[in-house]
């Protein structure tokens, strides 16, 4: 071995501690990168596939009731090239485990080779077209509820009690993620996805020869909106209710927003670390080139060239950035294949596996090398211009003045030691704050991962406990005249009724419009109400119309607007309305309307679709039983079991996303202080010796050393709260979508808990230097010259 | 532990001329440098007296600074008995050694250790902040005739008054005895004189016991006592009768 390069290996082994630790930022990014990106590109590969082979509709569309005939006509629009018409319907499902009733939403299976979104069967056989019993489930329904083929399935179909039977279960590429309706997050338990032959769902649901649901898949240079603008218009006399995109498909918009949260993530995260990696390699490779001038002299004397000096050192940083590299794709591998379990459990794909493609790893590593030079450059360049003569000149001695601090009168009167830390501080301003910037950085990650569940819990907390304050939720399965509201009211333990109706409407704003469902609801409803963000109860008015901000924002809609209001049903009416104002709201796009005023809107009789329940408490599992055997009601369910459901998923990510964060965020700040640090101690391990010798103690010294550790890591916390709040800020308009918003707020939780996890590896770092600056001889230090 | 280092010590004013500071006996010294066993002090007996000036002659490796580290706390002997006044120095641990130094002892390096982040005033303040009954800084700086430079930064200043900022620093807290390595070791002759000049001020002015190790014999001229060391033992121990004036002496 040459000797160069034997000076690099105990070079290398006197910095282990340093070299570990931007080793350890550097296996930190790259693992973030093969984690989030890799599981990005893992589902992204696996729903591509997935959708491919199921043949995945591009349109659907969602009607009261058409011919099959239709069905040609459908076909007969330009750019469409595949049809499949389905008929599909909820019920209520009697599950004897179950306290509440389950909904079971039917589908009509068409022979595989015709069916767009196909089964995939997990286990059993198709359904034949003669047995009017045979049911396929969807799998997560039956591993949840444990049901096996050949087991019994009680289901009210129109009113009536069925028993089914279970031949099959499976996945279907439309409800890979399958949300109960008016809900954020499965539930296998109540909700399930049944499919019957055509035959037998005809003949349960009275539409045989008809269909109520189309799905299309269109030509590859087709142009969807014309596409829908026709299938509008002739699905218009059969009760259309819009045609929607994969845009807005609800298991393909959640599977989005989750790939592009881990897309964002993927990036986000690791862009820090590596800039931390940059900031660290500079000041130590910095520092370790001005304490070997003299050795780069000797070696510039030699006759070593500028390149070789110059390689050495960029050699440093390449090791620590190999060295990062090695854990971070062993540890992004693993965390990777752990993160895809995980989603398998949400996201039901045939083959969703982990796996690292080539060119993400080439791309991570050499990101990652760049850094590093970056970060070395003006290190590595110092060294290649040091004339060998200047070189062996000691180094001019610091020059210090009274800082801009100092001027402030209280500050007059500082001890000399004090003083030290203040001018040290002050001397390299750059440096203090691009190093309490680092250490910002791990609290900004904190705040950034928590500030999270603190908007979603509290959007969940004003949604259930402010908002929807009914004990039951009731929908029935076509509209009713209002009188009925009497009916649930007499049964035992009904407290208040409260009923509305909904109805699909196309919103317009200009060449804008929005095919969405309206609430008429009554001006004293007290269990269900309209609530803005910030906790505000929203009044009713007794004319117009309220919307959701998020659909305001996108049809440029501000309140006192007039829009125009398209009925989807009945006479389908078109009318002018006034927007009377906007709801800062989390879920879902939503319009109100006073009820009387819709039913004028509307036209015809005042029917309503639903009602909200209060019901004593004991009594809520007998009602919600009663109300499920009453035919014409669909649904029944109960909203607090929603923020139970809620409650239970987020303790659990909470619990893991604590575990990464914490450690994301403590290997910030111990690279950062732990080098900071040590480079203090380097530069001024001298000036500390003849402080021991002048009788001061170990404890006294070490308080000098690392309160200018301690001033960049509270100068860091605040600077950090302000970093996570605007990331956070960022990514929630990112994140935001049709299906959800989180409201942007940051709990003094989230806050102390950051700045605490900061702290405590500040110490813990200091605490490793600490135990250095005790070995330290004395007299050998200062027989030396600096 | 016969008496603690932070009471109960009279302070040199009080004492009289032959009171001993320190009183060493069989010192040994051996360092452990990897395989070899390094002797750097032989069974050495010495003695300091309050208020003298002594000067400790020797070539390099001769064992004058083992013999100063340990006399100043820096150091432990291998073996051997090292008194200041009535305290055992030789068996105190580093807490107490700590305080000893903060009390009792000053010391001036060949290269002068100030912190350049403070002004000649502040280095001096440094130590008057944590002593028991020093003087003002200002007053340590006028005894070496730095008055006018109280402001400078270490940067700012000569060699030659940098030291005598150190020299400043460590009498400032009113010490029984000065220890000096090598004092004028990186300085010229004249500034160096101008630095053993500011020595001889403090010596005869505040009464401090001053050490001063050399291995420049024509600084011997200045000690009241002239001990010579080589391969760690004592040679010669003199009493100098005729001390010669600074002004006179040139190397």
């Amino acid at each position: 071995m040459r000797a160069i390069s034997k000076k690099l290996f105990r070079d290398l082994w006197h910095h282990r501690g340093q070299m570990i630790s931007i080793a350890a930022v550097t296996a930190t990014a790259i693992m973030t990168v093969l984690t989030m990106r890799g599981t990005y590109e893992s589902l992204y590969e696996a729903r591509e596939s997935y959708y491919q082979t199921s043949r995945f509709p591009d349109v659907w569309a969602n009607l009261e009731r058409a011919p099959e005939s239709v069905r040609s006509l459908i076909q007969q629009i330009e750019g469409v090239s595949v049809v499949d018409t389905r008929v599909t319907f909820a019920s209520t499902l009697d599950l004897e485990n179950q306290v509440t009733p389950a909904v079971g939403r039917f589908y009509s299976a068409a022979p595989p080779s015709e069916m767009l979104g196909a089964l995939h069967l997990r286990s059993g056989r198709w359904v034949s077209e003669n047995d009017r019993n045979q049911v396929m489930v969807s799998e997560k329904f039956a591993l949840a509820n444990s049901f096996s083929e050949g087991d019994t399935l009680k289901a009210i179909i129109n009113g009536r009690l069925r028993y089914l039977e279970i031949i099959a279960t499976a996945i279907s590429p439309e409800h890979s993620y399958a949300v109960p309706p008016g809900s954020l997050f499965p539930d296998d338990e109540q909700y399930g996805i049944l499919w019957m032959s055509r035959q037998a769902m005809g003949a349960a649901f009275n539409m045989e020869g008809a269909f109520n649901e189309v799905a299309l898949i269109i030509a590859s240079n087709a142009d969807i909106r014309h596409v829908q603008a026709e299938l509008d218009q002739i699905l218009k006399p059969y009760g259309g209710l819009g045609s929607y995109t994969r845009a807005t498909q609800i298991s393909n918009l959640i599977l989005e927003s989750e790939l592009n949260s881990n897309k964002q993530m993927g990036t986000m995260i690791p862009a820090i670390f590596l800039a931390i990696v940059a900031f660290l390699l500079n000041i130590v490779l910095n520092r370790l080139i001005s304490t070997q001038r003299q050795e780069i002299a000797v070696l510039k004397a030699f006759g070593y060239t500028n390149l070789d000096v110059g390689l050495f050192y960029l050699k440093f940083a390449y090791v620590a950035v190999i060295g990062g590299a090695i854990i971070g794709i062993f540890g992004g591998v693993w965390l990777g294949d752990l993160m895809v379990t995980v989603y398998r459990d949400y996201f039901d794909f045939p083959d969703l596996a982990y796996s690292l493609s080539p060119q993400l790893l080439a791309i991570s590593i050499s990101i990652s090398f760049l850094a590093a030079t970056v970060g070395a450059l003006s290190g590595v360049r110092s060294a290649i211009s040091l004339p060998p003569a200047e070189a062996m000149r000691p180094q001019a001695p610091a020059r210090f003045s009274i800082g801009l601090i100092e001027h402030f009168a209280v500050l007059k009167k500082l001890p000399s030691a004090t003083r030290m830390v203040v001018r040290n501080i002050e001397r390299r301003p750059g440096k203090t704050l691009f190093s309490a910037i680092g250490v910002a950085f791990s609290v900004a990650i904190l705040v950034i991962g928590l500030f999270m569940f603190d908007g979603m819990y509290y959007m969940m907390d004003l949604q259930f406990n402010v908002a929807q304050r009914e004990d039951l939720t009731v929908s029935f399965n076509r509209p009713l005249p209002e009188r009925v509201r009497f009916e649930l009211g007499r049964l035992d333990g009904v407290n208040r009724v409260e009923f509305n109706r909904m109805v699909p409407i196309r919103i317009i704003k200009g060449a804008l419009k929005r095919d969405m469902a309206i609430t008429g609801r009554n001006v004293g409803d007290e269990l269900n109400r309209i609530v803005h963000s910030d906790g505000s109860i929203m009044p009713l008015s007794l004319s117009g119309i309220i919307v959701s901000k998020y659909l305001a924002d996108n049809l440029l809609i501000e309140a006192g607007d007039l829009v125009q209001v398209e009925v989807l049903e009945g006479a389908r009416r078109i009318e002018n309305v006034r927007v009377v104002s906007i709801v800062d709201d989390f879920l879902g796009i939503n319009a109100y309307m006073h009820l009387e005023t819709l039913h004028d809107l509307v036209g015809g009789p005042h029917l309503i679709t639903g009602a909200n329940l209060a019901v004593m408490g004991d009594a809520q599992a007998d009602v919600a039983k009663k109300l499920s055997a009453i035919p014409m009601i669909a649904n029944v369910s109960s909203p607090s079991r929603g923020f139970d459901l809620f409650k239970k998923q987020m303790s659990e990510s909470l619990f893991v996303g604590i575990f990464f964060l914490v450690g994301f965020s403590s290997i910030i700040s111990i690279a950062v202080i732990y080098n900071g640090a040590r480079i203090s101690l380097s530069e001024r391990g001298r000036e500390l010796a003849s402080l021991r010798v002048l009788g001061f103690s170990k404890k006294e010294v070490s308080v000098l050393l690392f309160s200018e550790q301690a001033v960049i890591t509270i100068f860091s916390i605040p600077i950090g709260w302000y970093i996570g709040k605007e990331l956070s800020r960022i990514s929630i308009a990112q994140i935001a979508s049709e299906t959800y918003r989180f409201p942007f707020m940051v709990d003094w939780e989230t806050y102390m808990f950051s700045a605490l996890i900061t702290i405590l590896a500040a110490i813990g770092s200091s605490m490793i230097v600490r135990r250095r600056l005790n070995n330290y001889d004395l007299i050998s230090v200062l027989k030396t010259r600096d | 532990m016969v008496e603690s280092f932070s009471d109960g010590i009279s302070s040199p004013l009080e004492g009289t001329l032959q009171m001993q500071i320190f009183e060493a006996r069989g010192l040994n010294k051996i360092y452990h440098m990897g395989e070899v066993d390094v002797v750097a002090l032989k069974d050495v007996d010495f003695d300091l007296f309050a208020g003298e000036m002594l000067v400790l002659l020797g070539a390099s490796g001769s064992g004058k600074s083992t013999l100063l580290n340990i006399l100043g706390g820096l150091d432990t002997p291998t073996s051997g008995v090292v008194k200041y006044q009535n305290v055992l120095l030789s068996h105190s641990d580093e807490k107490e050694l700590t305080q000893y130094r903060r009390k009792h002892v000053g010391f001036v390096f060949q290269f002068y250790n100030l912190i350049p982040s403070l002004t000649a005033l502040e280095n001096v303040a440094l130590v008057t902040e944590i002593a028991d009954s020093p003087m003002r800084p200002e007053e340590a700086l006028e005894l070496v005739e730095l008055g006018e430079r109280l402001n400078h930064f270490p940067s700012q200043l000569s060699g030659g008054e940098q030291q005598r900022v150190a020299i400043a620093r460590a009498v400032a807290k009113r010490p029984n005895v000065l220890l000096c390595d090598e004092p004028t070791g990186a300085l010229d002759v004249e500034t160096g004189i101008v630095v053993l000049k500011a020595l001889q001020k403090v010596n005869q002015e505040v009464g401090t016991a001053v050490a001063i190790i050399t291995h420049n014999a024509a600084i011997s001229a200045i000690g009241d006592r002239v001990v010579q060391m080589s391969s760690g033992r004592i040679i010669e121990n003199i009493r100098n009768e005729h001390k010669s004036s600074l002004d006179d002496i040139v190397w």
